[in-house]
C-alpha cells in the first residue's frame, strides 16, 4: 500500500534552546541524522508524542538550512507542556510539510520587505527572514519590526543580535510592551510602533502574531497607504489531518491546513469573518 | 433484463456469500433496518432505508490508523494497514449511493486517503431502486433519481421479481457471479412500477424543495443572514444529524494507550460540538449559532464552491426523522430562501 500522510516519520530532538520563559526551540532530524523532509518558508508540520497528542507547528528554520529543522514552540497546552519537559535525544513523530508558503520565489522576489511580528509570531517569519538572508541578491532592503511583552519574551533574541543586526541592508526595530530595566530600546505596542516608523509603502509586508496585533497592524498599514494586495499573513485554526479532509480548519471554502496558512490580506477579506 | 423471482433472492445471497462478505439491510427486533453481514437465513429488509447510512463501509465510525511502541526515548511506528478483502453491499439506496461519490471527492482528492481507498477499491455496491419513497425524502432536489440509482450494479423490483443491471466492471462481475441463477425477464411490469414511483416522487411533500438560493456564489450573503440565530436556537449540539448523515465526513484523530503500546485511531467528529475548533488560544466558533451555521454552510455553499456546484446533501431525510428538536436542512433551506 502507498504511503499515507497520516502515518508519521520519526524525528529525533537533537537540541533544545530555551528562548523565552515559555518558548523553546527544538532542533529535529531523522534517526539517520538527516532532515526529515524539505519545506518552503511558512509551511507547517504535525508533531506528536504518541499517547499525548498531535498538533500543527510552523517550521521556524529556513529551507536553506540543509542540516535540520527547527520548531519554536510556546508552552500552552497538554502536548506543548510535554514537549517542553523532554530532553535531548527524545524521539517524536513528525509529518508534513503541510500548507502553502510565502511566495518567496514569485511575488516577493526583488521586493523591499517589511516583516512585522509579535511574540511567538516570529516563528513562521524567521523561516522567511533567513531564507531571504541566504538568498540576499534576490530581494531588496529588509526591515523587521518585532515586539513582545518584555525583553525576555523576544524569541530568537540572540540570533537577532548576533546575526540579523550585523547584516547589510537589514534594519531591525525591536519593541517591548512595557519599559523595564536593562532595556533602552523602543517601548510600545507593535501596531503603534509601525505607524511611528512609517515605512515606505513600496514595501511588501509579512505580518504574524496574535490575532489582535494583526488586526490593529493591518488597520495601521492601511492608514499609511498600504494596499491589501501588499500584505501577507498567516492564520491558525485547530487541525487534525493537515490535508483538508478532517474538516476542522474549514473557513468558507478554504481549509487553512492546505489552502493556507499563508493568505494575502485581500484573500482573507473574501473569507467569512470566523477566525 | 436479467431477473430472479423474489422468493429466490436468498439463493443470490448464498451464492455471493460463498466467496465474499456480503452486507445487506436486515430488520432489527425494533423494526429498524441496519446493514448486517449476511448469514444463511437472514431476510432482506423491506424498509425504505437503514437507520445509519452506508458510509461506515468506507469510512467507519472508528478505525485504527497506526500503532506506536514507546521505549525510553524511542518510538517505533507500526503500519497496521492490511489489504481489505473483496465485499459486496447489497440494497444501498440511491441517496446513499450518491453519498459515496461525495465522500470520494474528499477522501480520494490528493493526497489520497489510503484507508478509505482500500475499502472503496474492494467494495462492490449493488443499489436498490426505490419503489416506496417516504415523505422525508428529497433526493430529487439534488438531482438524484431514486428509480435509477448509481452503483456498480442496480437491482430493481416490480413486486414479484428482482431485475439486475450492471453500471461498472465490478457490477458486471457481480452479475456474472450469480448469472446461473438469473433468467431473461420481461420488464413491462417493472416499467409500470417505475412510472408509478416517479409519480409518487413528484408528489412528495418536499419534491418542490429548491437549491436555487444556494451554491458557492452565495457565500457572503448566506453567511451574514440574520436567520442563523433563530434557526439554531433550539439546537442541542448533540451531533445526531452529523452521525446519521451519509455525507458528513469530519473526523478526529486520537491516541489510546493500550498498556502495551499506543493505538492512533480516527473517529467521526461533529462540527456541532463545542470543542471541535477549540484551540489553546481560544475558539473561533463560540456559540451554537456559529457551529450550526458551519454545518449547513458547508453542505450548501462551501462544498459546492469547491466541487463544481455539487451539493453536500443527498436528501436521504435521516436528519429530518432523527433530530430531537425537529430542526433539519429542509427547514434551513426554506427559511434562508425566503427573502
Amino acid at each position: 500500500m502507498n504511503n499515507d500522510t497520516l502515518i508519521p516519520y520519526i524525528g529525533v530532538v537533537t537540541d533544545i534552546r530555551q528562548d523565552t520563559p515559555d518558548v523553546k526551540t527544538f532542533r529535529v532530524v531523522s534517526p539517520e541524522g538527516q532532515k526529515v523532509f524539505e519545506h518552503m518558508p511558512g509551511q507547517c508540520a504535525m508533531l506528536s508524542i504518541p499517547g499525548v497528542g498531535e498538533a500543527m507547528f510552523s517550521i521556524t528554520s529556513s529551507p536553506t538550512n540543509k542540516e535540520f529543522m527547527e520548531f519554536s514552540i510556546k508552552k500552552c497546552g497538554c502536548l506543548t507542556n510535554w514537549l517542553h519537559a523532554m530532553d535531548v535525544g527524545q524521539q517524536i513523530t513528525i509529518r508534513g510539510p503541510y500548507g502553502n508558503y510565502f511566495p518567496v520565489e514569485t511575488e516577493l522576489k526583488g521586493k523591499d520587505l517589511l516583516f512585522i511580528a509579535g511574540g511567538i509570531g516570529l516563528a513562521p517569519l524567521r523561516s522567511v527572514i533567513n531564507y531571504v538572508r541566504d538568498n540576499r541578491a534576490n530581494y531588496g532592503n529588509v526591515q523587521i519590526v518585532y515586539g513582545s511583552r518584555s525583553k525576555d519574551d523576544l524569541v530568537d533574541y540572540q540570533e537577532i543580535i548576533d546575526e540579523w543586526l550585523k547584516d547589510d541592508g537589514i534594519e531591525v526595530n525591536l519593541t517591548i510592551d512595557n519599559a523595564q530595566e536593562g532595556w533602552d530600546g523602543h517601548v510600545g505596542f507593535v501596531p503603534t510602533y509601525v505607524k511611528e516608523l512609517a515605512p515606505s509603502t513600496s514595501k511588501t509586508v509579512l505580518v504574524c502574531g496574535p490575532p489582535i496585533m494583526i488586526k490593529f497592524t493591518l488597520e495601521g498599514l492601511k492608514e499609511l497607504g498600504f494596499k491589501e494586495t501588499q500584505v501577507y499573513t498567516t492564520m491558525e485554526l485547530r487541525m487534525k489531518c493537515g490535508v483538508g479532509k478532517c474538516g476542522r480548519c474549514n473557513i468558507g471554502n478554504k481549509y487553512v491546513c492546505k489552502d493556507g496558512p499563508v493568505f494575502r490580506y485581500d484573500e482573507l477579506g473574501e473569507l467569512p469573518d470566523e477566525y | 433484463m436479467l431477473k430472479i423471482s423474489k422468493d429466490r433472492i436468498t439463493e443470490i445471497f448464498n451464492t455471493v456469500a460463498e466467496s465474499k462478505s456480503l452486507y445487506l439491510p436486515v430488520n432489527r427486533e425494533d423494526g429498524q433496518a441496519e446493514f448486517k453481514k449476511y448469514e444463511n437465513g437472514m431476510v432482506l429488509s423491506e424498509n425504505l432505508n437503514t437507520l445509519r447510512s452506508a458510509k461506515d463501509f468506507f469510512f467507519p465510525q472508528t478505525e485504527n490508523l497506526v500503532d506506536f511502541k514507546m521505549e525510553g526515548k524511542n518510538i517505533e511506528v507500526i503500519d497496521v494497514r492490511e489489504e481489505c478483502e473483496d465485499f459486496v453491499i447489497f440494497g444501498v439506496r440511491a441517496c446513499d449511493a450518491r453519498s459515496f461519490t461525495i465522500l470520494d471527492k474528499v477522501f480520494l482528492a490528493d493526497p489520497v486517503d489510503s484507508y478509505y481507498k482500500n475499502r472503496r477499491d474492494h467494495g462492490t455496491i449493488v443499489t436498490m431502486a426505490c419503489t416506496r419513497p417516504s415523505e422525508t425524502c428529497f433526493c430529487g432536489s439534488f438531482g438524484i433519481d431514486a428509480t435509477e440509482p448509481e452503483g456498480d450494479a442496480v437491482c430493481y423490483t416490480d413486486g414479484s421479481s428482482y431485475f439486475f443491471k450492471a453500471n461498472t466492471e465490478k457490477g458486471e462481475a457481480f452479475i456474472n457471479s450469480v448469472s446461473s441463477l438469473l433468467e431473461d425477464g420481461d420488464t413491462a411490469e417493472l416499467e409500470k412500477v417505475q412510472a408509478k414511483t416517479k409519480e409518487i416522487l413528484a408528489k412528495l411533500p418536499l419534491s418542490n424543495l429548491s437549491t436555487d438560493s444556494f451554491g458557492g456564489e452565495k457565500l457572503n450573503e448566506l453567511f451574514k443572514s440574520e436567520k442563523w440565530a433563530e434557526l439554531s436556537e433550539a439546537c442541542l449540539g448533540c451531533g445526531t444529524c452529523t452521525f446519521v448523515c451519509p455525507t458528513c465526513q469530519c473526523y478526529d484523530i486520537k491516541d489510546f494507550n493500550t498498556g502495551n503500546g499506543i493505538k492512533r485511531f480516527r473517529c467521526w467528529d461533529s462540527c456541532m460540538y463545542s470543542d471541535f475548533t477549540k484551540m489553546a488560544h481560544g475558539n473561533p466558533r463560540l456559540s451554537q449559532v456559529e457551529r450550526f451555521r458551519q454545518r449547513f454552510m458547508h453542505k450548501l455553499v462551501y462544498f459546492p464552491a469547491n466541487n463544481n456546484g455539487e451539493f453536500g446533501c443527498v436528501g436521504c431525510g435521516r436528519c429530518l426523522s432523527r433530530c430531537p428538536v425537529s430542526m433539519n436542512i429542509v427547514k434551513v433551506m426554506k427559511a434562508l430562501e425566503e427573502k
